[in-house]
């Protein structure tokens, strides 16, 4: 796994950064962190954990995201950190 | 007698007797752009006082270095329509022994005319002033520097504490007339070099939004006053400043020149927009306790029909006069609403104060129909709950909620309901707009308050309605 | 048709609040190379989760011949989208292509017939076979005019008046009326000059076009004043409506409003104001029955 990015900073994005790590380490920073960081990182952990990935580092910068888009950048970040894309060639 | 009254701002605080723990008072018409608060509290600090109590009629943004005042005990007491900014962070946090105390416009009014808020000095910024202290918000000389129109948060102060200081930047030659602050009520006047930031104070000319959620909020804002069966001949409305409340006077003036509809009065925080309807004919008068841009400022100048009111005679529940109790419309925003229309416009969702109290619990009690205009979501924020955070505008003075996603009706107002039903308007149940939010966005974790009462709200009678606590992140 | 850029999240929550009658979220041209794979997520998740409630849901997808097209298809079709939207489709065998791609996704995930194809014609080819287009598979549902890339391919300039996309315009109208599908109006992307784009809706709407593309909410009140019937032509076309039903409680085959008898194009016509009625919330379904 290399480092990796997908999202932006606008309102209602989020952007995910992932890279090599021992284990699922998730740095989250959130306006909204003391009512959905339990939720964000919950969404990112099993985002990840479908696509069959059990370590990494990820930074993610939240502006207002819904789990929905949290779930398309962490796949985005994921498929462009292993080179493994969820979609047939 | 000639130029007593005139001296430097230590030579008044001396004058005026103030001791520590004295109350001092300030309003807050120069907003943003406010330098009154910071150079006299500085100057006190400097001069070795303790333990003085603040009663500003609202604090913003710019009145941060209160907290180094606060710290070392100049400042041991604030009470205010609002907190914005680093000092509200703090003091969400825990900044202070004594809880602040939060009252409206309104409230404030009455509190200070019937003795239940003492103020021992007042230092109130002018625009200008002569040398007695016949004051005013605007200025008729070539010296004009900070403008700010309407003194109405500052009349109850001049008329009701102890000593009263005016502090301007544009002394102009006796007689300053007409004039909002009275030489009768003045025991000091100080000239300073500015009193406020003039490009903060007021906006030059507010642009019309043009965010699509702004526009759809107040297009279904207006519908719903166009057919809230008040909308006719002579009716009086009142509105914030907020995008979607300015779009909404657009629509409403088309209807107004569609059906022929004149409105006897506007009433509140004076806009651009409102004079452009006065100028026209649509609205006959304006009555104004703070002008919010240029345009409403110079109006108050030039337009006898557009007049000066103070805090009491605009909202106060304890005086019948009072403007609000005329009132027909008003549009309000929020913060949060919840499931039994209780208002927040006071502290966020994080538990972090964030707003002003301002006319909104006035407006909506007196009025014959209240408006709240609020997305359902900001981001991933929701603005309609199963419960506010803090309560603020106690749910029944609270007819309408107006969101992107429908129209709910107070219970109590089931005429109100039936006429948008049968205008074809979107109205939906509270719970369902809740439920939506919630269906969106998850649910939230409760918010980690300490023990500690930083804040206590006050509704406009003087009963306490709500305490907010101190926030732990 | 409201546009929505497919790599914009806070833009695809909520887009569905103002009320379009469908929205296209678009994995093209306002996506860049860098960002495709991320829209596309984007646009997946979104269309699985968001409830857009009876909003049609378009996705622009990029054309097969580029390395996004199928994966394109694949995410979106999984998603369950209601139609894809071909760019710049110039022959019936490019439908044709698009269909069989479709239907091996349908297939895996067992929903197979449910997606539907329109097709943006964007070139003069495309303009000369658009019936063949229009035809080309019966998922075809409606054909759009894309007048950016047509007005270049021509070698002209976008116009105020539109001359110069008035033969595309009535070719695709009569393409879509002999195949039997929609058509669907090219975007104005001036947003500050309302007049002229409402002059254009006027304008189309007389041409016969269903419906108008839009790029911001803003715009959705004009298309939605001109589009919808005068209350004297609703009052007309109940009449006539009114007609059909007594006409056909007498087992009658002739139609007749004030003692005239009425013809086949007016009472076809007269349908459509109802169906335009109803369709912006002017009159209610329920009344029609």
């Amino acid at each position: 796994m290399k480092e990796a990015v997908a999202g932006t900073l606008e309102s209602g994005d989020i952007m995910i950064k992932i890279g090599p790590g021992e284990g699922l380490d998730i740095e989250l920073q959130s306006s909204v962190a003391a009512q959905f960081g339990r939720q964000i990182k919950a969404v990112i952990t099993e985002t990840l954990e479908g696509l069959g990935i059990k370590d990494a580092h990820v930074e993610a910068v939240d502006k207002g995201a819904l789990d929905c888009t949290i779930r398309a950048r962490v796949t985005a970040a994921a498929v462009r950190a292993t080179g493994k894309d969820v979609w047939k060639d | 007698m000639r130029n007593t009254k005139l001296v430097t701002l230590e030579e008044a605080i001396r004058r005026s007797g103030l001791k520590d723990g004295m109350t001092i008072s300030f309003h807050h018409h120069f907003r943003g752009g406010d330098k009154v608060v910071n150079m006299v509290v500085d100057k006190l600090a400097q001069m070795g006082f303790k333990d003085l109590k603040l009663a500003a009629s609202s604090l913003s943004d710019v009145h941060a270095p209160l907290i180094g005042h606060i710290m070392n005990g100049v400042i041991t007491g604030i009470s205010t329509s609002g907190l914005r900014g680093t000092l509200a962070d703090a003091i969400s946090h825990g900044l202070m022994k004594e809880p602040v105390v939060f009252r409206s416009h309104g409230g404030r009014g009455s509190a200070i005319a019937n003795g239940e808020l003492k103020i021992d000095v007042a230092f109130l910024g002018a625009s200008s002033s002569d040398e007695l202290g016949n004051a005013c918000g605007y200025s008729r000389s070539e010296n004009a520097k900070s403008i700010c129109g309407s003194l109405g948060y500052a009349l109850p102060d001049a008329r009701y504490a102890a000593h009263v200081v005016v502090i301007t930047d544009d002394l102009v030659p006796y007689p300053n007339m007409p004039m909002s602050i009275h030489a009768a009520d003045v025991e000091s006047v100080v000239v300073v070099d500015s009193v406020g930031d003039s490009s903060k104070i007021a906006a030059g000319a507010i642009r019309d939004s043009k965010n699509p959620r702004d526009i759809l909020l107040a297009k279904q804002a207006a519908k719903v006053i166009i057919n809230s069966g008040l909308f006719v001949d002579g009716f009086s409305i009142q509105t914030g400043t907020g995008g979607a409340s300015l779009a909404a006077v657009k629509y409403i003036r088309e209807e107004m020149v569609n059906r022929g509809i004149k409105a006897s009065f506007a009433l509140g925080g004076i806009t651009a927009h409102m004079v452009k309807l006065h100028e026209e004919g649509l609205i006959g008068k304006l009555i104004d306790v703070q002008s919010f841009d240029k345009v409403a400022a110079e109006s108050i100048k030039n337009d006898p029909s557009h007049q000066e009111v103070s805090a009491v005679e605009y909202a106060s529940g304890q005086h019948l006069g009072s403007a609000t109790h005329a009132l027909d419309i008003v549009i309000l925003s929020a913060l949060e609403v919840d499931t039994h229309f209780n208002v927040n416009v006071l502290v966020g969702s994080d538990g972090i104060i964030r707003g002003a109290i301002g006319g909104h619990q006035d407006t909506a009690a007196d009025s014959a129909l209240s408006i709240i205009v609020c997305p359902l979501l900001r981001g991933r924020i929701p603005c309609v709950v199963p419960k506010v955070t803090t309560l603020i505008t106690p749910g029944s003075s609270v007819d309408v909620v107006v969101t992107e996603y429908g129209i709910a009706v107070n219970p109590a107002r089931p005429e109100i309901k039936e006429r948008l039903l049968s205008a074809g308007l979107n109205v939906v149940d509270i719970n369902a707009l809740a439920d939506k939010a919630s269906s969106i966005i998850g649910k939230p974790d409760p918010l980690p308050f300490g023990d500690k009462v930083v804040g206590i709200v006050m509704n406009r009678d003087g009963s306490v309605l709500d305490k907010i606590m101190n926030i732990q992140a | 048709m409201m546009f929505v850029p497919g790599n914009n999240p806070g833009m695809m929550a909520d887009a569905h609040i103002y009320g379009p009658d469908s929205i296209m979220l678009d994995l093209e041209d306002s996506v860049t190379m860098a960002e495709k794979d991320a829209a596309r997520l984007l646009v997946y998740n979104a269309l699985k989760s968001i409830d857009y409630g009876t909003t049609e849901m378009v996705v622009r997808i990029n054309p097969l011949n580029t390395p996004y097209g199928k994966k394109d298809v694949e995410a979106v079709v999984k998603a369950g989208v209601d139609v894809i939207r071909m760019p710049k489709t110039e022959t019936a065998d490019e439908v044709k292509e698009l269909e069989a791609e479709i239907l091996k996704v349908e297939t895996e995930i067992g929903r197979v017939g449910e997606t539907q194809i329109m097709a943006a014609i964007e070139s003069a080819l495309g303009v000369v076979n658009a019936y063949a287009i229009a035809t080309a598979s019966k998922r075809m549902m409606g054909i759009a005019l894309g007048a950016e890339d047509y007005s270049a391919n021509l070698k002209t300039n976008r116009t105020p008046g539109g001359a110069e996309l008035l033969l595309a315009r009535e070719q695709i109208v009569v393409a879509a009326r002999a195949a039997g599908i929609a058509c669907f109006d090219t975007v104005y992307s001036n947003l500050d000059d309302m007049e002229t784009f409402r002059k254009e809706v006027e304008l189309i709407k007389t041409l016969g076009f269903d419906g108008k593309s839009i790029i911001n909410p803003r715009q959705i009140e004009v298309v939605n004043e001109v589009f919808t019937p005068t209350e004297k032509e609703i009052t007309k076309a109940r009449a006539v409506v009114a007609a059909i039903k007594e006409a056909q409680a007498k087992g009658s085959g002739v139609i007749a409003v004030n003692g005239k008898m009425v013809d086949r194009p007016v009472v076809l016509r007269a349908e459509r104001t109802i169906a335009l009625a109803v369709a912006a919330g002017v009159i209610s379904e329920e009344e029609m029955l």
